[in-house]
């Protein structure tokens, strides 16, 4: 089943073309390694994809939503993990993905589940997350994810800012998703541990997808 | 954001589709008229109309804040119908049109409350007069309309801001009215005198050189909305035409 | 039907809950708003050479006047919570209605607001010697008129947000659409101290039209507001 569908997608940021009509398909069950220089417009096609930007020109479909009409039923079924966390930082952990799963209508009961998944200590659940260490906060930011259990996953550089424990998770976070019928769009702009779990490798420059190597 | 499919996109004229400017033959004639109507109402105003038996020579004043004051009501109508056709349909067109009828408006707003206070001076023995309903209600949407094209001035993509425009005037047309209403209940006390119109007070020649400076008013309002559409319209296409270039020179870095 | 209302009931519930732990953890409206609210009837006191008679005549407009600046630091700090590390990015994705989100943010500064009111209104009796002849009065209207500037900050805060120049632009369209605020809850409390002979019942009626219809147009706008973001 598609999954993400892109054809000539242009995106402006302000008056800049981030992608200046990218195509690009994903299937269920594929883990896409998106690779590309800073600025090649990796992370807006995940954004893109997650249907937080509006398309200014070519076709999108996501999950089966129309990405020029419909962005709103693309984004309750994503999961997005971006540079910035999205969390709140006066919150806990625990708060966090207590909202977001109330928010999102999954069952809360997933949220402990999540974060012992992702290898947050329980001491650190009820600490405001602005307080946590730049790895611990990336880590409960993956939590959300996993709370949402989404069919497709959009991660930015996951294992940036991870130890090598944490990287391991991650790569056994995506495997899993995927050996479960999700599909996994994942960004990194140097070669690295993302390598060996990519079931496909495509390369973006200058805002379009240049390569599709099986 | 459609762009017209003809022409060569590295010459402005050919890929704008059209003539880039917003004068054409008809605005010409139009405006024209326009300056000929002025010269008429002025020289009726001010030369033919007597003197009103109270008011003496201030009467005259008439002649410009009425005819600003409908006007601004009707272009500021026009923002409003154009912020919701925005928001309900992304209409560019009624975006384009809501920001001309902004800036006409606030323009014949100004010169309603500046005639307005100059009126005020001489026949109620002040400039300002808390009391007047519809003085205060034409200042607080001064001030709406001033904070609207604040945030048109804001940039950002060009979406982005229409949205926020477009909410600004939504607000301030729905909140205009009840300004209104609390402030009618608040002063209660107004001084405006009735529609000078339906009093049957005025005289004839009075009456009928304020009936030709609302034609006037509203051909040199049709006038000034129809360049500002044109510039607005040509901006887009310029804005297009960068990105258009945008897009080519992103791509070139790929190597295609 | 019913369900519907009811999610979006707990939506905004959500929202609400999750601003004001924010702001109570932050301590931004007792630590800052209230104290500056305080500060500004001190400094009306001595603006008005504390006259005691003009101070009395003045209660009512001075109290909602700085009603209206506490607002504006309400609705900043309310906008900045979501702008914070793209946290704002969680209700979006969430997929929750945007008039819930928007309800959920009004609640909670309506809150913020009415608490600075409870601050004030006894301000006012110890420093300016006001005197609450109509206690029911008084709580209806803060409650009508803190809705209101709720409701109408809360969007027009959404208009501004992500723009670099907020902080000088909200003022700007905050302040002239929420005119009849300050007229109706300023008539409204010269009933309920007794310094003018006005019906304040009929103001209240007034800020209760002023709130029903900023929240529909919240309720409508937000969604767009949102998504441009």
């Amino acid at each position: 089943m598609s999954a993400v569908r892109l054809e000539g997608a242009v995106v402006l940021l302000g008056r800049f073309p981030a992608l200046a009509g990218a195509d690009f398909a994903v299937d269920s069950g594929e883990v896409v390694l998106v690779r590309g220089p800073n600025g090649a417009g990796k992370s807006t096609m995940l954004h893109l994809c997650a249907g937080l930007l509006p398309l200014s020109e070519g076709r999108g479909e996501v999950l089966g939503s129309d990405l020029g009409s419909d962005r709103a039923a693309v984004r309750r079924r994503v999961g997005l993990l971006g540079h910035d966390t999205a969390l709140y930082g006066e919150l806990s952990a625990a708060e966090n993905l207590d909202l977001w799963a109330r928010a999102s209508r999954v069952d809360a009961a997933g949220v402990p589940g999540a974060l012992r998944r992702l290898g947050v200590p329980e001491g650190l659940w009820a600490v405001p997350s602005a307080r946590l260490s730049a790895g611990q906060r990336r880590r409960v930011a993956l939590a959300a994810v996993v709370v949402r259990r989404p069919e497709l996953w959009l991660l930015d550089e996951p294992h940036a800012g991870l130890d090598s424990e944490g990287r391991e998770l991650v790569s056994g976070l995506m495997s899993e998703a995927a050996a479960a019928g999700a599909a996994v769009v994942l960004a990194s702009h140097e070669p690295g541990p993302a390598d060996g779990l990519a079931t496909r490798t495509v390369t973006m420059a200058g805002g379009t997808v240049s390569a599709d190597a099986a | 954001m459609s762009r017209p499919a003809t022409g060569d996109p590295t010459t402005p004229t050919g890929y704008l589709g059209g003539p880039a400017r917003t004068g054409s033959r008809f605005t010409f004639w139009l405006g024209a008229a326009t300056l000929a109507g002025f010269a008429g109402v002025a020289a009726l105003g001010l030369l033919v109309v007597p003197a009103d038996d109270v008011q003496g020579d201030a009467v005259r004043i008439i002649f410009v804040h009425v005819p600003s004051a409908l006007g601004a009501y009707a272009a500021l109508g026009l923002t409003a119908v154009g912020s919701v056709m925005w928001l309900w349909r992304r209409s560019q067109w009624w975006d384009i049109t809501a920001h001309a009828g902004a800036e006409v408006g606030v323009l014949l707003c100004g010169l309603m409350l500046v005639t307005g206070m100059l009126w005020g001076r001489p026949t109620w023995g002040t400039y300002w007069e808390w009391g007047d309903v519809r003085l205060v209600t034409a200042l607080i949407l001064f001030l709406v309309m001033v904070g609207y094209l604040s945030v048109r001035a804001l940039g950002g993509p060009a979406g982005s801001v229409s949205t926020r425009a477009a909410v600004v005037g939504l607000v301030g047309a729905v909140n205009i009215g009840i300004v209104n209403r609390s402030v009618n209940w608040w002063a209660n006390r107004t001084l405006h005198q009735q529609s000078s119109l339906t009093d049957g007070k005025l005289e004839d020649m009075t009456l009928l050189t304020l009936i030709l400076a609302f034609v006037v008013a509203a051909m040199a309002i049709w006038w000034m909305v129809m360049h500002r559409f044109r510039i607005g319209w040509l901006e887009r296409q310029l804005a297009d035409r960068d990105i258009h270039q945008a897009v080519q020179a992103r791509r070139a870095e790929a190597g295609r | 039907m019913w369900r519907d209302l009811r999610l979006l009931a707990g939506d905004i519930g959500l929202v609400a809950a999750k601003d004001l732990r924010i702001e109570w953890r932050a301590r931004t409206t007792l630590g800052q708003v209230v104290p500056f609210a305080l500060l500004v009837l001190v400094m009306f006191g001595f603006a008005l050479n504390a006259n005691r008679p003009t101070l009395e005549l003045a209660t009512p407009g001075l109290l909602w006047m700085t009603v209206l600046f506490a607002t504006v630091v309400a609705v900043q700090r309310s906008v900045a919570v979501e702008s914070t590390d793209g946290a704002g990015r969680m209700l979006l994705l969430s997929g929750m209605a945007p008039a819930a989100a928007f309800g959920g943010k009004t609640l909670a500064v309506a809150v913020q607001l009415l608490a600075v009111a409870v601050v004030l209104v006894p301000g006012v009796v110890l420093l300016y010697g006001a005197e609450i002849e109509s206690l029911l009065l008084a709580v209806v209207t803060s409650i009508a008129a803190t809705a209101g500037l709720a409701a109408a900050g809360s969007l027009l805060g959404a208009v501004v947000a992500g723009v670099r120049a907020h902080q000088t632009v909200l003022p700007i369209l905050l302040l002239p659409v929420v005119a009849p605020v300050l007229i109706a809850a300023t008539r409204a409390f010269e009933d309920a101290l007794g310094t003018a002979a006005v019906n304040g019942w009929s103001w209240v009626g007034l800020l209760a039209g002023f709130t029903a219809a900023n929240v529909a147009l919240g309720a409508v706008a937000y969604g767009p507001l949102m998504e441009e973001a």
